[in-house]
């Protein structure tokens, strides 16, 4: 056990637990020893002391059934201190440990289902999808996991994709989705407001807003669109319509991830997208741990069979 | 100042009716918070008013304004009453009212602007907890040095708790809060990790043992035998329990962490250090109810008495409650479910609130000369609305709890989860209503109870009692 850096401070846990114990036994061995108990109808006596008048204590004895209580819990604590770790580094006879007992719960219930997931290891994602009890168990994993940022409906919301209008950020494939839930992505918009200054951000977006027929300034989109080529067109392509290769949103088809108003492709465009996300993590979670394969794949059949009916 | 032929009750008298006050104000935002949950947009996104500042908010009112209020006033009543003599040191007694009143102020003030130090129980920052540390410091001072020159020979066991409480709190403040200040209003634990979790809930688990329940006890000990006019029943219980009591508690706080990332062995002694603490909380309510034996015809009509009577009976639901709640099989359902927030107000509605309602309303009247509070029938309406509410309090949390426990548990056949969290969030609105319904009633009694104590103090000089005469030392 690593919990202790020397054997002293495993000594010192045991030797103040038990003694912790054995001085709440000596407490009521101490104070329950040599009182007689008053005989019925005959009261005990005061201690005798007064403060502020008539605050008076009588001496009774313990009552039975507490002290029998108390003394219940201090042999239970001795028997559970006996099998569980609790003294120091002692493991306790049991062995018991709260990883093992995760582990066996854990390796009980992928040995029961086993057979269950088995049976779609065989089928390719899209047959899965046709397949009402893989269909089922994909859409209860992706409730279980995904609904929290994509919706219960996988619908999405401000920030979080929809995953059922056909529109995909890396592609719709039934391998491209496996590969998003697995390893998870990191969609990221670096911050061109200094770059771009105030005036030029506010051409972009005018253009960026006439890529999909929306309302918009055209003298401004005039200015934007050779700012796009140069700024933008990198990952959106000259055209606008983006690039699956490393999640770069199409902007000419009317689906904005985080609106379409001026005000928010202005954001978008000056301040940037995931762009103070901690080294480490990702936009959109790995699961291949929490998952594995097996269960990927199911998910994967549900969110693919959304918008492949 | 005062003379040292009567006791100090002006310091008593300020504490008392802010008890009143802040007893007010904290459970209105307790209500908010609990309609909050009902209704998340109730406060219009307004960031001061939001759910995550205002609960620290009213977890500090209640506790520390309210619950600390009723401390000092009862404290300091109760030390100079059974060690007949002046409480000492008048300044620093004023010192410790109005310091604590500003601790109050400030934490009413940086607590909504989003300034904590994250600690639960513990999220004022660092420069209003040396003003805690300070005020603290003195408080010790007075009340010891009133023990010191105490003028009967024994120390009533009432004293016993108000001390052990003083100097735990003491402690448990100023090792728990150690921190590395970065600007005035930030600073970081002094701990790291699950050291700093195991730091936090030793401190978070004696705050409930000793600040809500030694000092508490220190208050039954002294108005339960006054109000019901017998005398307490066994000096030996009370030798037993209030040892096996303290020495305890200290072991409690790994119980908060089951099954996270401190060590079985620490989870293992908390839990069973929680379970040898039955017996010894039992220990209190035994000597309180007891004490009330051959004398049970009062609380038919003393409705002060019904209030310390049934708080001492909400106080051993909960340490009943408490200990099974630390089995590492029981807590694996019931942690972090509603469960936990009913257990804690069975203890802070039912138990502190009741036992610090009734020796306030034992106290006013005393502070301005008379012997009842201005109307006994609005005492008996106060009791019966605040237990109508404790009662929906805390049943609608327990059955909302355990629901939360067994709907996030419940798996479907492949190994999903039957219910998606938000599932059981829906599935709580009705009785988060209740609560609130609860919630309300309890803070209708306090404002009844704000009346009557206006009533009483209207029109009426404050006194400065004469200490009567010590009673001699038996032979």
């Amino acid at each position: 056990m690593s919990d202790f850096t020397s054997g002293f401070w495993s000594l010192w846990v045991i030797v103040l637990t038990l003694g912790g114990i054995a001085f709440c036994a000596w407490l009521l061995l101490a104070t329950g020893r040599g009182v007689p108990r008053p005989a019925d109808g005959q009261g005990v006596g005061t201690t005798g002391h007064v403060w502020d008048g008539d605050l008076e204590e009588y001496n009774n004895p313990l009552p039975k059934w507490w002290s029998n209580l108390f003394w219940i819990t201090i042999v239970f604590s001795l028997v559970y201190l006996a099998l569980y770790p609790g003294l120091g580094s002692l493991p306790g006879v049991l062995g018991w440990t709260s990883t093992g007992q995760y582990q066996r719960e854990r390796s009980d219930a992928e040995a029961r289902l086993k057979p269950l997931l088995d049976r779609f290891a065989p089928m390719p994602i899209e047959a899965i999808a046709r397949d009402p009890e893989g269909r089922a168990m994909g859409e209860r994993l992706f409730l279980n996991n995904c609904a929290q940022c994509h919706g219960s409906d996988a619908g999405g919301s401000r920030g979080f994709p929809n995953l059922r209008d056909g529109d995909w950020l890396y592609g719709g494939s039934p391998d491209k989705i496996v590969e998003t839930i697995t390893g998870g992505r990191l969609g990221v918009m670096p911050p061109l407001g200094a770059v771009l200054g105030e005036q030029g951000s506010k051409d972009v977006a005018a253009f960026v807003r006439s890529l999909s027929g929306l309302p918009h300034d055209r003298l401004r989109a005039q200015l934007g669109k050779p700012l796009f080529v140069q700024n933008c067109a990198a990952c959106h392509g000259a055209d606008g319509k983006g690039n699956q290769a490393v999640g770069a949103p199409n902007l000419t088809d009317g689906i904005w991830l985080y609106g379409s108003s001026e005000a928010a492709i202005l954001e978008g465009i000056s301040k940037g997208r995931n762009v103070n996300v901690s080294p480490g993590t990702l936009a959109m979670p790995s699961f291949q741990d929490t998952l594995g394969e097996a269960r990927i794949r199911l998910v994967a059949a549900y969110v693919w069979g959304l918008s492949n009916k | 100042m005062g003379n040292e032929a009567t006791f100090n009750y002006r310091v008593v008298r300020q504490f008392a009716i802010m008890t009143v006050v802040w007893g007010i104000v904290g459970m209105a935002v307790g209500v908010l918070i609990a309609a909050q949950l009902l209704w998340p947009d109730l406060t219009f996104g307004i960031p001061w008013l939001s759910y995550g500042r205002l609960r620290p908010l009213h977890t500090n009112a209640v506790i520390f304004a309210f619950g600390g209020s009723a401390l000092f006033a009862t404290s300091y009543y109760v030390v100079q009453r059974t060690c007949q003599v002046r409480l000492f040191c008048d300044r620093l007694a004023a010192f410790t009212f109005w310091g604590w009143t500003a601790v109050i102020v400030l934490a009413a003030i940086t607590l909504p602007m989003g300034m904590t130090s994250s600690k639960e129980y513990a999220e004022l920052e660092w420069p209003i907890d040396l003003l805690i540390a300070a005020v603290w410091i003195a408080y010790a001072v007075v009340f010891f040095g009133t023990i010191a020159k105490r003028r009967t020979p024994h120390i009533y066991v009432a004293n016993w708790f108000y001390g052990g409480y003083i100097l735990t709190i003491a402690l448990l403040h100023i090792v728990n809060s150690a921190a590395i200040p970065v600007t005035m209003t930030k600073s970081y634990s002094a701990y790291a990790g699950v050291q700093d979790a195991m730091v936090q809930w030793w401190y978070g688990h004696n705050a409930v043992g000793f600040f809500l329940t030694a000092g508490f006890l220190g208050m039954m000990y002294y108005f339960v035998p006054k109000q019901a006019g017998r005398p307490i029943y066994s000096y030996r219980l009370s030798v037993v329990h209030f040892w096996a009591l303290i020495f305890t508690y200290m072991w409690a706080g790994p119980h908060h962490l089951h099954y996270t990332a401190l060590p079985d062995w620490t989870q293992s002694v908390g839990m069973i250090f929680s379970l040898v603490l039955l017996a010894p909380s039992w220990g209190g309510m035994l000597n309180g109810i007891m004490t009330l034996s051959g004398a049970w015809y009062k609380l038919r009509d003393d409705p002060i008495l019904k209030f310390l009577i049934v708080s001492l009976s909400f106080y051993g639901m909960s340490t009943f409650e408490g200990p099974m709640m630390s089995i590492k099989t029981v807590n694996a359902l019931s942690h972090y479910t509603d469960w936990t927030i009913g257990h804690v107000h069975s203890g802070a509605l039912g138990w502190v609130a009741f036992i610090s309602i009734g020796s306030i309303y034992y106290v006013i009247p005393r502070m301005f000369g008379k012997t009842a509070m201005w109307s006994t029938r609005l005492i008996t309406a106060h009791f019966w609305v605040a237990t109508l509410g404790v009662v929906l309090y805390i049943a609608s949390m327990w059955i909302a709890g355990v629901m939360q426990g067994l709907m996030w548990r419940a798996t479907n056949p492949d190994g999903t989860l039957t219910y998606a969290f938000v599932e059981s969030v829906k599935a709580t609105y009705p009785f988060y209503a209740i609560r609130l319904v609860g919630g309300l009633l309890f803070l209708a009694g306090m404002v009844v109870m704000a009346y009557n104590t206006w009533r009483t103090v209207r029109g009426s000089d404050a006194v400065e009692a004469p200490i009567p005469a010590a009673v001699p030392a038996h032979a």
